[in-house]
């Protein structure tokens, strides 16, 4: 990378975070430009998962930056983050079960999050407008009043999906969003995800490499904590120690 | 709120009734149907309503449990007694004492002068913006510390508990400045007007009755709001909530604060009906009995927590009138019956089961569209013939207390409720 930095919507440098010594992510650098759409790939326990957490501050990193657009997020708390525009879908799908679908894209909706700004919040036509576009984007148009528990798993997958849509963030970042979906469902969500990457960046954890194919502008392979490969999925694939790393695994 | 609105939202509506048979019973059945004596212990219980509110908001869609409301509570019926209990004690009233002017304890415990934080509390307004403050302030430092800390779940029980504990040691300790174990009392008057007489137990009635029909109306509006959404989206997925851009901390403290207002409101409405104010109520026991009010009642039903601690503590008068010794473990079998059976308490039993039975009975019996009218509240009733002295409750309760079990579980149910 020999770019300048300030070209990147996200530069992370030297990220490091140990847990009791053990180094889950070890000086890590990354750099993802606007609209760009960067897929993580790695073997179980490569520290995947933990590079977003430390990115979105549920982790605190013990070392290195992370620059967003000009703000950099290892000191700001994570509300802070989520308004400065990143948004964050997790591994497990994290959906308020004992609310309608309704209800969870009204909570994410970007307006009325202090505490006397949700009591006054209005549910005024704006916001039934905006909710009804995402949910029709997520496939849920037909579902708004049931409540999120009644959903199946790849259903929430895309509530989840939804929630973080309407918050409308630059940078997206999503947590295996195809796990534990049906092949049809897959098909949608991939359609779902070319659809919103379009016009933000987005650093997206997978497995399925059929799915990494679809969306992937380029691919970083994570190895203990380590980058072990980055560039196309062609060049990615066709490097030895990739292929050892899998194999071995 | 639009009228346009309510038709088409059955929650609302629901509430509406609730409210208004609440304010039937409250206002007119109960003021009716009682003498003066008996309107007075029903004040009492009100006071404990108010706790209960506050621990729907908190606990029941917060999911934040404090086993020390007690504390709140406490600090709103001290601060009433303090000035109670200074207007009761002007010099001529204590000429006697060797320091005349200064509270009848002070002075046996060789106090030579009021203290100085004793001052403010000659001030009725001074007073009056205490029992909000007071709360709010303390419930603030202990929410920022605990919950910017992430201090949740049963770390946040056990440690409300202690601070329960410690309330109860201090005050009992430090006799000169609080009474200590006594408490503060022999209340006469509140600004000039003497509270002791049955006319003005009846009027404090009335206010309290008002006051917990306006915190009923405050806790609704909450829990339909946005932030009530909130809170229950936070007790299931925090870090959903964290992520989807608020800062969850401020809004556990923000409820904790209101549950801690709402409880010391009761608090002084305590010391003016019962005319004293004692540490037995700020300690442990009566916290975590609060929270078996709220679970009686539904926690997460305002209405319902109102009736629940209506029944509770008039089945604790008529069963520990008779057998004082196996309240305590009536009341743990009581709430360990209700966690495991109806889990959504009174409120449960009555969205669940006596409502759609009405709605049965009304189809069968009327063409006409249900009339608001028609529902006949099952609470009022049974409540006005307990108090003539029937006492069915203690029927209920004799039946649990005759398998005895220990008092602890009923501190580990309430723990593990939280969870
Ligand atoms: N809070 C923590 N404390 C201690 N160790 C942790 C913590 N979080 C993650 N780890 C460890 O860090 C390593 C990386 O975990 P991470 O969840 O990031 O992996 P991943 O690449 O997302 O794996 P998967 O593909 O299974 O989701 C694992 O060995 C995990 O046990
Ligand atoms: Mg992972």
């Amino acid at each position: 990378m020999f770019e300048e930095p300030s070209h990147f919507i996200l530069t992370v440098e030297g990220l490091t975070v140990s847990f009791d010594g053990f180094k889950a992510v070890d000086g890590l650098n990354l750099y993802i430009a606007p609209n760009e759409c960067r897929v993580i790939i790695g073997p179980n326990g490569a520290g995947k998962t933990t590079v977003l957490d430390l990115i979105c501050g549920r982790t605190k990193a013990t070392g290195g930056s992370v620059r967003f657009r000009d703000m950099e997020l290892l000191k700001m708390r994570e509300d802070q983050i989520v308004h400065a525009g990143v948004g964050r879908k997790f591994q497990t799908p994290s959906v308020y079960e004992d609310l309608t679908v309704f209800e969870n894209l009204e909570i994410s909706y970007p307006k009325g999050h202090g505490v006397f700004g949700a009591l006054a919040f209005r549910r005024d036509a704006a916001v039934r407008d905006r909710i009804r576009d995402i949910a029709e984007q997520i496939f849920l148009d037909d579902s708004l009043e049931k409540k999120a528990g009644l959903l199946s798993h790849g259903q929430k997958q895309w509530l989840e999906i939804g929630m973080l849509l309407i918050q409308d963030p630059q940078l997206l970042m999503l947590d295996e969003p195809v796990a534990g979906m049906s092949v049809a469902e897959r098909r949608k969500t991939a359609e779902l995800l070319n659809r919103i990457i379009q016009d933000r960046s987005v650093i997206v954890i997978e497995h399925d490499m059929s799915f990494v194919e679809d969306i992937a502008t380029r691919v970083t392979v994570l190895h203990q904590g380590k980058l072990l490969s980055e560039g196309s999925l062609a060049h990615v694939k066709a490097d030895p120690r990739v292929a050892e790393v899998y194999l071995g695994h | 709120m639009r009228l346009s609105f309510s038709a088409s939202d059955p929650g609302l509506r629901r509430q509406i009734i609730g409210l208004a048979l609440l304010a039937a019973l409250l206002l007119v059945a109960l003021p009716l149907g009682l003498d003066a004596f008996r309107l007075n212990l029903f004040g009492k219980y009100l006071c404990f309503a108010f706790v209960a509110i506050g621990l729907v908001l908190c606990w029941g869609m917060g999911g934040i449990l404090s086993l020390g409301q007690g504390v709140f509570f406490g600090l709103g019926g001290y601060a009433m007694a303090m000035y109670l209990k200074l207007e009761a004690s002007t010099p001529e009233a204590t000429k006697i004492q060797s320091t005349p002017g200064i509270p009848d304890f002070m002075d046996w415990n060789q106090l030579k002068a009021l203290p100085l934080w004793w001052e403010p509390f000659h001030s009725l307004p001074f007073t009056l913006i205490a029992i909000i403050a007071l709360p709010v302030a303390f419930a603030f430092i202990i929410g920022t510390a605990m919950f910017r800390r992430r201090v949740g779940g049963v770390y946040f029980a056990i440690i409300t508990q202690a601070i329960a504990a410690i309330a109860t040691i201090l005050i009992i300790g430090q006799q000169g400045y609080t009474g200590g174990v006594n408490g503060i009392t022999d209340l006469r008057t509140l600004h000039g007007w003497d509270i002791r007489p049955d006319s003005a137990r009846v009027t404090l009635y009335f206010v309290c009755a008002g006051l917990l029909l306006l915190a009923a109306v405050l806790a609704l509006f909450v829990q339909r709001s946005k932030l009530g959404r909130i809170l229950i989206a936070m007790r299931d997925q925090e870090d959903r909530v964290r992520f989807s851009g608020y800062d969850v901390a401020a809004f556990k403290t923000f409820v904790f604060c209101l549950g801690a207002v709402f409880a010391s409101v009761g608090g002084a409405m305590f010391t003016l009906q019962v005319g004293f104010m004692s540490p037995t109520i700020v300690g442990i026991v009566p916290s975590i009995e609060m929270v078996i009010f709220c679970a009686v009642g539904g926690r997460l039903s305002v209405i319902g927590a109102v009736y629940g601690a209506l029944l509770v503590n008039l089945a604790r008068t008529s069963f520990s009138e008779s057998f004082p010794e196996l309240w305590l473990f009536g009341l743990g079998a009581l709430f360990i019956a209700v966690v495991m059976a109806f889990p959504s308490g009174l409120a449960g039993v009555w969205v669940e089961r006596i409502e759609p039975l009405l709605a049965r009975l009304l189809r069968r019996k009327t063409t006409t569209p249900a009339d608001p009218n028609a529902p006949e509240a099952p609470e009022p009733a049974p409540l006005t013939r307990d108090a003539a002295g029937r006492r069915p409750g203690a029927a209920t309760l004799n039946a649990l207390s005759t398998n005895p079990l220990p008092a602890t579980p009923m501190t580990d149910a309430a723990a593990r409720a939280a969870l």
